[in-house]
């Protein structure tokens, strides 16, 4: 019994968290990896791109909840998800065209990219909070719970509850989804695998009359419709704050190098292992422990290994031991 | 027209900016530019030693300013004497293990193999963390129990402050040491991230070590290298000078305390540009942007690229924190929560490539246009605002809201100059030779 309470500890404090978070980083830094395989640039501006996806799904849920429009048990925003992305799609597009095109006809540094990246950081940030501003907004609607500690406690008969919330559950239904659909159009489609092949060899690709223009067209739609579900998924599980995406962009560029940079697969399995080493490392395991550990061994601190203010610095630990042994990632990525 | 002609109408343009904000605002608020100007100049400085000279990316601007403030705490605040004798020599061994294991743990890595090494690297590191811990926390919690409303935490050395900028220096430089150890020679975007995040982990030990400096509490009323405005306003002589100039004395102090921080700051930035200058023309200086413009021809020349890497991430780390220890005299505090990287590494940035990159000068420039207009933007933004909104209805929802958001134009108008810049003139207003 005792083993059981502290799996379903575990499974409340630690492992469904990690999963939702380790989906919502998996997104995020497919699309950093994305545009590292295909432009060939780190985008710095991945998070305020987040941020702005999810900026406008905010404010089209705000609208329809105005209209009286609701999703039954699941949230709004899922209904406004699509103008987001479209809103997002926009503004990627826009981006490139005035912006990074330019670059990309000179064939500039990728640092050069890098640095004028920081620059759309900014405008995109300042345009975030001008228009919505730099606080908190909450958007989550329906219902909160999938399982909540009471029924679990109820239907189990066990001491220990466990709830799963909604935003968690949709999280890595989306996610899966997402996934799923983003490998069958990069393995199975024209046009995806038009892209797989300009990101393995550029000249050769080109000699083969595939479109640059329309591969990078792609892309970056594609890109915007993983930001803006990954910025609108970290929204409704925590909560909506501009600053917060930009924060964000540690966490998804360790997932996106330690999975090996212009890898999806690798993109994938590196923001489950950032998650996975965030949550664990920084959650206090007393509780645990006193379920599975016998009575005398019984820890009497809380046995947290770091406390959660250090989570960048898992991040970045993780990051820095797999660039030293591995420096093209786990899944072997490309470099520049 | 010459370039000395040019660049020094630039200057002239920056200076009468200054100047016009002193007739048009506040001669308080000129010399307050001013002082942050000279303060950003030397940022400037310190960046452009790393990307302009030698190209390294360096996105930890941030943690090292921050680590300039910390040793303002550090040098200058007097030692808390309690607090030592509760636990000071404990972190200081706690630190000291911590240290020991880590370079155990190196030592153990390198001289075995196969699984042997597996198992000493783990069982050192888990057993070390451990101990580690249990030395730590206790001297910690009785650290942070002395006092905690006023102190709490081990005080500095009770130096002079001016001391402190050179402290703020050498602390900044012995972590980019560290630093630089381990992550130069990754790929340059990489050491983007890698810095992006030591400065978020430095930030994040300042706020959450409370031993160290008081965390997110502050520490307030730092020594400072000028005298105090109240003093002045009592003191006789200052009155009356300033009565003979006919003005009021609570203006006048205030002018001369900031007159005398720019004083002190000129002087730092003036040292430190015409060593920039010396450095940049010698044969060093020359061989730095040879191993940037190509590193493999320079490799092949003999020249230990990673080892000169490292010497100029150290130098560029050290200049930004002097200057950050000048900030945080400035202040009279250090307020860890303050730190935020779009203004202070993100915006260095917007500095040296508007100034230009690889030009002392151009850095120097660029450090004092942005930071006037980042100060600047936001009444022309709110002015330009209720120019816009002027006829619509004062209820308009719209008109109160694009009045609210005035105040964040700057970040899209920093973001808008840079790209601007970039993509117009590439290399800067004062062009690198």
């Amino acid at each position: 019994m005792d083993f059981l309470n502290g799996l379903v500890a575990l499974s409340n404090f630690v492992l469904i968290p990690a999963v939702a978070y380790g989906s919502q980083l998996a997104l995020g830094a497919l699309g950093v990896t994305l545009i590292y395989g295909i432009l060939r640039f780190s985008n710095f501006a991945h998070g305020d791109t987040m941020a702005f996806g999810a900026m406008v799904t905010v404010l089209v849920t705000w609208w329809l909840q105005g209209m009286g429009v609701s999703f039954g048990p699941l949230p709004t925003a899922l209904l406004a998800l699509p103008f987001g992305i479209l809103g997002t799609i926009g503004l990627v597009l826009l981006t490139d065209s005035v912006v990074y095109r330019f670059y990309r006809e000179q064939k500039a540094k990728p640092v050069i990219l890098v640095i004028v990246s920081m620059g759309v950081m900014f405008i995109m940030n300042g345009l975030v909070r001008f228009i919505i501003g730099p606080n908190d907004q909450k958007f989550a609607d329906g219902e909160r719970f999938i399982i909540s500690v009471r029924e679990f406690k109820a239907m189990t008969g066990l001491r220990e509850g466990l709830a799963i919330k909604t935003t968690q559950g949709l999280t890595v239904v989306v996610a899966v989804i997402c996934v799923a659909a983003l490998f069958w159009f990069l393995n199975r489609t024209r046009t995806g695998k038009s892209m797989r092949a300009y990101s393995d060899n550029e000249d050769l690709a080109l000699l083969s009359g595939i479109n640059p223009e329309r591969v990078v067209m792609y892309t970056w739609m594609i890109v915007a419709a993983l930001a803006t579900i990954a910025g609108v998924l970290y929204g409704l599980d925590k909560t909506f704050k501009p600053f917060v995406y930009f924060q964000l962009l540690l966490p998804i560029f360790a997932s996106a190098i330690v999975g090996g940079l212009g890898n999806p697969l690798g993109a994938i399995a590196g923001g489950f292992i950032i998650a996975f080493s965030e949550v664990t490392i920084t959650y206090a395991w007393k509780k645990v422990l006193t379920y599975w550990l016998p009575e005398p061994l019984e820890p009497s601190s809380l046995v947290q290994l770091l406390s959660t203010d250090y989570k960048f610095a898992v991040s970045f630990v993780i990051l820095i031991v797999v660039l030293l042994f591995k420096p093209t990632g786990i899944f072997k990525g490309k470099s520049v | 027209m010459n370039d000395t002609v040019k660049n020094s109408l630039l200057f002239a343009a920056v200076a009468a900016l200054i100047v016009g904000t002193g007739f048009m605002q506040s001669w308080n608020s000129a010399l307050g530019l001013l002082n942050m100007g000279l303060i950003s100049a030397i940022m400037a400085l310190g960046v452009n030693l790393q990307w302009g000279f030698a190209g390294l990316f360096n996105v930890g601007v941030m943690g090292f300013v921050a680590l300039g403030g910390l040793a303002v705490v550090m040098t200058s605040m007097p030692p808390v004497t309690e607090a030592w004798a509760a636990g000071g020599l404990r972190v200081m061994a706690a630190l000291a293990f911590g240290a020991a294991t880590i370079v155990a743990t190196v030592f153990a890595y390198k001289r075995l193999a196969g699984r042997a090494r597996t198992v000493a690297v783990l069982a050192i590191l888990i057993g070390g963390f451990f101990i580690y811990r249990a030395l730590f926390d206790p001297a910690v919690e009785a650290i942070e129990a002395i006092n905690p409303a006023a102190t709490g935490y081990l005080g500095g050395l009770g130096l002079p402050v001016l001391l402190a900028w050179v402290m703020g220096g050498l602390l900044a430089a012995g972590v980019a040491w560290l630093i630089g150890k381990t992550a130069l020679g990754l790929r340059s975007d990489y050491l983007a991230i890698a810095t992006l995040g030591i400065a978020e982990i430095i930030i994040a030990v300042m706020k959450n070590e409370d031993w160290l400096a008081r965390g997110v509490k502050n520490v307030n009323g730092l020594p400072r290298p000028v005298p105090k405005e109240i003093d002045l306003q009592e003191t006789e002589s200052f009155v009356q000078a300033a009565q003979n100039l006919g003005m009021d004395p609570v203006t006048a102090s205030s002018l001369y305390v900031k007159a005398g921080y720019s004083l002190l700051f000129a002087a730092v930035l003036i040292l430190i540009l015409v060593a920039s200058q010396l450095a940049l023309k010698s044969p060093w200086g020359r061989m730095m942007r040879a191993i940037r413009d190509n590193e493999v021809a320079a490799e092949a020349m003999g020249k230990n690229v990673t080892r000169r890497h490292l010497q100029i991430f150290v130098l560029g780390s050290a200049v930004c924190g002097i200057a950050g220890a000048m900030m945080t005299t400035l202040d009279g505090q250090l307020t860890p929560g303050t730190y935020n990287p779009l203004r202070f590494t993100f915006l260095i940035w917007v500095m040296v490539i508007v100034g230009g990159s690889g030009n002392n000068l151009g850095a120097v420039l660029g450090g004092f246009l942005i930071w006037w207009l980042w100060i600047q933007v936001e009444p022309i933004g709110l002015w330009t605002m209720e120019l816009i909104t002027s006829g619509m209805a004062d209820d308009s929802a719209l008109r109160a809201h694009l009045l609210d958001s005035a105040a964040h134009m700057r970040l899209m108008t920093m973001g808008i100059i840079l790209l601007l810049v970039l993509r117009f003139s590439p290399r800067g207003l004062i062009p690198e030779k």
